[in-house]
């Protein structure tokens, strides 16, 4: 596998990674999916879930992403994620607390979209100490 | 002629007032550089969105289906002003310049006969536009980046724009900030969130069409609010930047000029002094002659 594509995950407040990498896969909406050097280019949006980055036949990262967007382009895969984390930096006790605050809140919460706000964040701490 | 003693009070109290406006140079110059910072490194996910916004918007060309966001409600009667400013004062020109540019910009879109609304976000801008504009005002959000302005900060601001444009509320959207052009230079500017008006970006440099998963419609409808997110949050570290630098040119200026006034006052109260003295010295002498 001489060829590398080249890998970008952005946050939007900060460049998370840049590199060259064998292959990544991206939890797609529509399933996940591997993109190696010269894939075709598509946009798709992602799902929770997490990034595997592949390297000499191993997986050498794994990155938690809330969703986003991916394109891939024959040299290049570039992912937009609403947020993300290494899975290396999660803190299982962290994640336990703030779903148990959130869940608190959640009872509080009497606006609808405050509640559907909420839900949609516990949804995701929960995916995050599942993916761990 | 002010007494010794009155003269000697106010050159304190200059004196003091100078530490003040040189201390908050020195807070607002260190937090300048970290508004600076921030809002350099959210310029990668902001370049990359507007790039695939672009690629995608062109393989949409306007049909019927394109997203209201996108394409527009087709009305051009109400326009919705987003204003961004700061939340504390002492910065200069800095929340005056925004708001001029927003009351020349109402007072040009009444004279068309459109309906204009508010959005202030920010409380100094609240507070100038209240004078003169205050039943236009449909809502404010205040306190937004008391210490690091975050991306979930910005929502709180998209999150309503979106909801008035779900609700009908608007057909035109612009967000007025300040562009940060140097430490003592701001640029009052109009950016245009609805209909989204794609950047002048070079065209797609691959060339090649993308295959889209799920459909372009389906992306496009998730990625259009998140961009609106993405450029209001843009424009407020732009903005955070600008009233650090503003604050920190204003501070400057002022402690230049207290530096000033000390050394007039200064002048003055030696003057007086040595009148004072030279007074007494005739009075001793004359008695002493006298006698």
């Amino acid at each position: 596998m001489a060829d590398k594509t080249k890998f970008e995950l952005v946050a939007p407040e900060r460049l998370l990674a840049s590199l060259d990498v064998d292959m990544v896969v991206v939890p797609g909406t529509e399933g996940d999916f591997g993109v190696m050097a010269g894939h075709a280019p598509v946009i798709s949006t992602l799902r929770i879930g997490t990034i595997d980055v592949w390297n000499g036949g191993t997986v050498t990262d794994r990155i938690f992403v809330a969703g986003g967007f991916a394109e891939a382009s024959a040299e290049r895969v570039t992912v937009l994620a609403d947020e993300a984390t290494r899975l290396a930096d999660i803190d299982k006790a962290v994640v336990g607390k703030e779903i148990e605050s959130l869940r608190a809140k959640l009872g509080a919460a009497t606006e609808d979209g405050e509640r559907r706000g909420i839900a949609a964040r516990i949804e995701i701490a929960t995916a995050k100490l599942a993916a761990v | 002629m002010a007494t010794l003693k009155a003269l000697r009070m106010r050159i304190a109290s200059v004196k003091s007032t100078q530490k003040i406006t040189s201390a908050m140079k020195m807070v607002a110059a260190a937090k300048l550089r970290r508004a600076q910072e921030q809002a350099e490194a959210a310029r990668p996910y902001a370049l990359r969105m507007g790039r695939m916004l672009g690629s995608l918007a062109a393989s949409m060309t306007a049909g019927a289906g394109a997203p209201k966001l996108l394409a527009g409600t087709g009305a051009d009667k109400v326009h919705l002003l987003v204003v961004a400013t700061s939340d504390r004062g002492l910065c200069g020109g800095f929340n005056s310049t925004i708001v001029r540019l927003v009351r020349s910009d109402i007072r040009k879109l009444q004279a068309e006969g459109k309906t204009v609304k508010l959005l202030c976000v920010g409380r100094k801008g609240r507070e100038q536009l209240r004078r003169d504009y205050a039943n236009l005002i449909v809502g404010s959000i205040d306190e937004l980046n008391r210490k690091r302005l975050s991306f979930a900060d910005a929502t709180r601001v998209s999150d309503k724009v979106l909801a008035m444009f779900d609700a009908g509320e608007f057909d035109v959207c612009a967000f007025y900030y300040a562009r940060f052009k140097s430490a003592i230079s701001q640029v009052p500017t109009r950016l245009q969130l609805v209909p989204f008006v794609p950047s002048e970006a070079p065209a797609n440099d691959t060339g090649a069409s993308y295959e889209y998963e799920p459909e372009e419609g389906e992306i496009l409808a998730a990625l259009l609010p998140r961009n609106l997110a993405v450029q209001v949050y843009g424009g407020l570290l732009e903005n955070g930047a600008s009233e650090q630098g503003a604050r920190m040119s204003a501070m400057d200026s002022a402690t230049r000029n207290a530096g000033d006034m000390i050394k007039k006052l200064t002048l003055n109260y030696n003057r007086s002094r040595q009148a004072s003295i030279t007074k007494e010295l005739i009075e001793i002498i004359s008695g002493a002659e006298a006698v």
